[in-house]
């Protein structure tokens, strides 16, 4: 598909014109030509795969990194920023995805750091902070603005980043995954903002994994697949599925696969787990071989440490956990592993891979006992039983490749690889789709019903409730660290879900 | 040797298997070396010149070897100089004024040694104590120790054949602490190389989460590393001892950071994960054959210190700069 002609706006020279832009490192192209404008007061969705190169054309935009090719100007001028000093000077500043703040400092002093305002030469601390508690109290979060960032939550972090991004003065704005880690409340406040910037003629590029989102904020629509620009809607209102679709490149006729109607004996058991640290309490249920057990919950509702805890990782008080009518010792991962309990856990890049290693080193570990009996590890065999791993699970990658070069979907495929060669009974999934794109979502979601079809107890726990009501046999529902119940996937729907987990 | 930045997810480039140890860098700076060396003096390339090298580096190579796994787990071990005092003070202390035989006097020595490592180790896994603070601690209370042994005093004259063992070359080239630290370079490459035990130590230094889910006992293999390490340095004292044929509470002062100097210009990552003995050993051999070749060429020892300095940094930004973009 051609990138759809550019439009003879009234003024395009107040905005953005991007034109041809492409950038290459080295054979690789990760952008070619693209085409684009931003005008003064609107808000551009740009949206794509991991890798789809919005990465790389913010990071252009925002001088961080040079083109190859092609032109830019803003607000009717030539534009080419050396540096993202030298973009912020003319006005456009990019809010990164990952978030780049000082634990030390205060959110004040974070918020203002590199332009803290002074007064007679000494750091004006009163204005500092009075300034920086406004802009927070615009966006919802009423902490004093001399609390350390170390002690915010993640979400509070991320709104701190956001002020400091909405006190630069830019006219520009570029939001990379700004919600993220925001509620829906949080959600709302920033939106307001946007808004509120948007009338003063601020524009924004707004990139962003959640689809109901950009029919709410974004005036307009681009979409990139491998480095180009495929699709622009002239409106936000355009169905997910068709942005779904321009995205992947392919017609998504199913996101999930069929529910295999095959409900073995019951093979984990777990009755009144109580987590020592308070976390969770008196938790039951059971989980059939070959049955898919989703834990659904808001932020906070404690389905993380229980499925830590049945992994060992986290101490428990009482109760016990059962595999296959055994009691498991859970003093350590060890033992949950020994027992045929493995966690593909929640944060990939800390606990899931070491980034620095290979694919192979990385889908060895833990299973060295698997890949020579003698105890002596040769090379050329973990790299063998790396190919084998990776064939099985669909990993783009060569064995010797480092993980950190991965994309986020291939280095989850990593770990899956990793805790599923273990041949375990009961595979426990923490947000198994987190941060990766809605194509390789798919392939993961096939990998989850197969694990359940070869007769393994699998349990997902996801923050996303389509993926939970579509993956699982059953759903239980935790808030607040309790159980509120159990549904079968034939009366768990959207609604029933949230009673149970707000209530 | 520049890698090309940002390579796409499915071509990978061919690289040699295993954790990439980055000694390719610190090699052809050894050659080069060497090859200067060669060049600008007449003495250098000589075999009696090449085997004091190798006596002169035996110290400092036997404790590279424990610091690697210490710096490979993510950790630091500041303590082995000190430790290597100790050691030296406990096994003339125990041999000449005790009056017991002088194998026990060694291996108490190394015990003593591999104590204190143990004792590091257990500080920085129970107690939660930084790596960094645990072993300024140790190397403190270790100096200490070993002062209050002979308050002070240094410990001469050591049976001959003790002397011996690092002076008589057998087979015409080997003296026998030369050979201990062939033979531990050896297992302990083997060992990181080929064994579960090994593998698990780049885990835990990649990310101690990620070794512990994947069921690896972190606390147990982070308390062995330095038990080892101690114990090194201890053997380390044991073979500086018999190089000078006295102990003395102030040896090794220092050789924490020449040790740590050595690992790190092997391409060593002090984050933890990146690292390899093969590194480590042409770490020790540029530190030796830059000193030798210093001294041969007449530049004055406050000139080396200089000189090394600027080696190391060096060292180390060629291989972040080799690293960038990967």
């Amino acid at each position: 598909m051609q990138p759809a002609q550019v439009q003879p706006s009234a003024a395009p020279a107040d905005g953005l014109v991007i034109r041809n832009i492409g950038k290459t490192y080295g054979p690789v192209t990760v952008l070619s030509g693209l085409d684009l404008e931003v005008r003064p007061g609107e808000v551009l969705a740009l949206l794509g795969e991991n890798g789809a190169g919005k990465s790389t054309a913010s990071s252009i935009i925002a001088g961080l990194v040079q083109p190859t090719t092609g032109t830019m100007s803003w607000r009717g001028q030539p534009y080419a920023p050396a540096s993202p000093a030298d973009a912020l000077a003319q006005g456009i500043g990019l809010i990164h995805q990952e978030m780049r703040l000082l634990p030390e400092l205060s959110i004040a002093e974070n918020v203002f750091v590199g332009r803290l305002p002074t007064r007679g030469g000494r750091i004006d601390r009163e204005t500092m902070n009075r300034r920086a508690a406004e802009q927070l109290h615009r966006l919802g979060l009423d902490v004093a603005p001399t609390t350390l960032v170390r002690d915010l939550k993640v979400a509070a972090q991320q709104q701190v980043e956001i002020a400091k991004a909405l006190t630069l003065n830019a006219r520009l704005l570029i939001f990379d995954e700004p919600t993220a880690a925001l509620g829906g409340e949080e959600t709302d406040r920033l939106f307001e903002q946007i808004a509120a910037l948007k009338a003063e003629g601020v524009s924004f590029v707004y990139i962003s994994h959640r689809l109901d989102e950009i029919a709410r904020i974004a005036d307009r629509v681009a979409v990139l697949r491998d480095g180009r620009l495929v699709a622009t809607h002239a409106t936000a209102q355009v169905p997910v599925k068709q942005l779904v679709e321009d995205m992947v490149g392919r017609s998504l006729d199913r996101m999930f696969p069929r529910l295999a109607h095959r409900h073995g004996a019951p093979l984990l058991k777990v009755q009144n787990l109580t987590s020592a640290l308070g976390l969770f309490e008196d938790v039951s249920f059971e989980v059939a071989a070959g049955e898919v057990f989703g834990i659904a919950g808001i932020v906070g509702a404690g389905r993380t440490e229980l499925v830590r805890a049945i992994a060992g990782a986290d101490p428990v008080s009482s109760g016990t956990v059962e595999v296959g009518g055994a009691p498991v010792r859970l003093r350590s991962p060890a033992d949950a592993l020994a027992a045929g309990i493995v966690l593909v856990p929640e944060d990939r890049k800390h606990q899931g891979v070491t980034l620095d290693h290979t694919i192979a080193d990385n889908i060895a570990l833990g299973n060295y006992p698997r890949i020579s009996r003698t105890g002596w590890i040769r090379p050329s065999a973990v790299e063998n039983f790396a190919r084998g791993a990776i064939a099985r699970f669909g990993v783009k990658g060569s064995p010797a490749q480092k993980v950190s070069e991965l994309s986020g979907g291939n280095q989850q495929k990593v770990v899956i690889a990793k805790c599923i060669s273990r041949e375990p009974k009961i595979v426990i999934l923490d947000e198994p789709t987190r941060g990766i794109d809605v194509g390789a979502r798919a392939a993961i979601y096939d990998v989850i019903s197969g694990l359940a079809e070869r007769g393994m107890a699998v349990i997902v726990v996801s923050s996303d409730l389509d993926e939970v009501l579509g993956l699982s046999h059953r759903v239980m529902v935790l808030a607040r660290g309790r159980q509120r119940g159990i549904l079968d996937h034939e009366t768990a729907g959207r609604v029933s879900v949230m009673e149970l987990a707000t209530t | 040797m520049l890698a090309t930045s940002d390579a796409p997810i499915e071509k990978a480039r061919p690289r040699r298997f295993a954790f990439p140890a980055g000694a390719t860098g610190p090699l052809i700076g050894l050659i080069a070396l060497c090859i200067f060396l060669s060049l600008t003096t007449d003495t250098f390339l000589t075999v009696r010149n090449l085997l004091n090298v190798m006596d002169q580096v035996t110290v400092i190579g036997v404790m590279a070897i424990g610091m690697t796994l210490v710096i490979l787990i993510g950790g630091i071990d500041l303590s082995v100089g000190s430790v290597l005092a100790l050691s030296a003070m406990t096994m003339g202390f125990l041999a000449n004024r005790m009056g017991l035989p002088f194998p026990i006097a060694i291996a108490m020595a190394i015990s003593v040694s591999a104590m204190c490592g143990a004792i590091s180790g257990l500080v920085i896994t129970k107690l939660a104590v930084p790596a960094f603070i645990a072993t300024l601690a140790m190397m403190s209370v270790a100096r200490g120790v070993a002062a209050i042994i002979t308050d002070g005093e240094q410990i001469v004259g050591f049976p001959l054949w003790f002397s011996d063992l690092a002076i008589i070359r057998h087979f015409g080239f080997l003296t026998v602490t030369v050979g201990v630290m062939i033979v531990i370079a050896a297992v302990a490459w083997v060992v990181l190389r080929f064994r579960p035990a090994g593998r698990a130590l780049y885990a835990i230094g990649g990310s101690p989460e990620v070794a512990r889910l994947s069921g690896i006992n972190v606390q147990a293999g982070t308390i062995w590393v330095y038990t080892i390490a101690g114990a090194l340095a201890g053997l380390a004292g044991v073979i500086l001892s018999a190089r000078l044929d006295s102990a003395q509470p102030s040896s090794g002062l220092g050789y924490e950071l020449d040790t740590i100097a050595a690992v790190v210009i092997g391409g060593a990552s002090l984050s933890g994960g990146v690292g390899s003995i093969g590194g480590t050993v042409v770490g020790v051999l540029i530190i030796g054959f830059l000193r030798n070749g210093l001294n041969l060429l007449h530049v004055s020892p406050f000139v080396q210190q200089v000189i090394i300095g600027v080696v190391i940094a060096l060292a180390v930004a060629a291989d972040k700069f080799r690293g960038r973009g990967r």
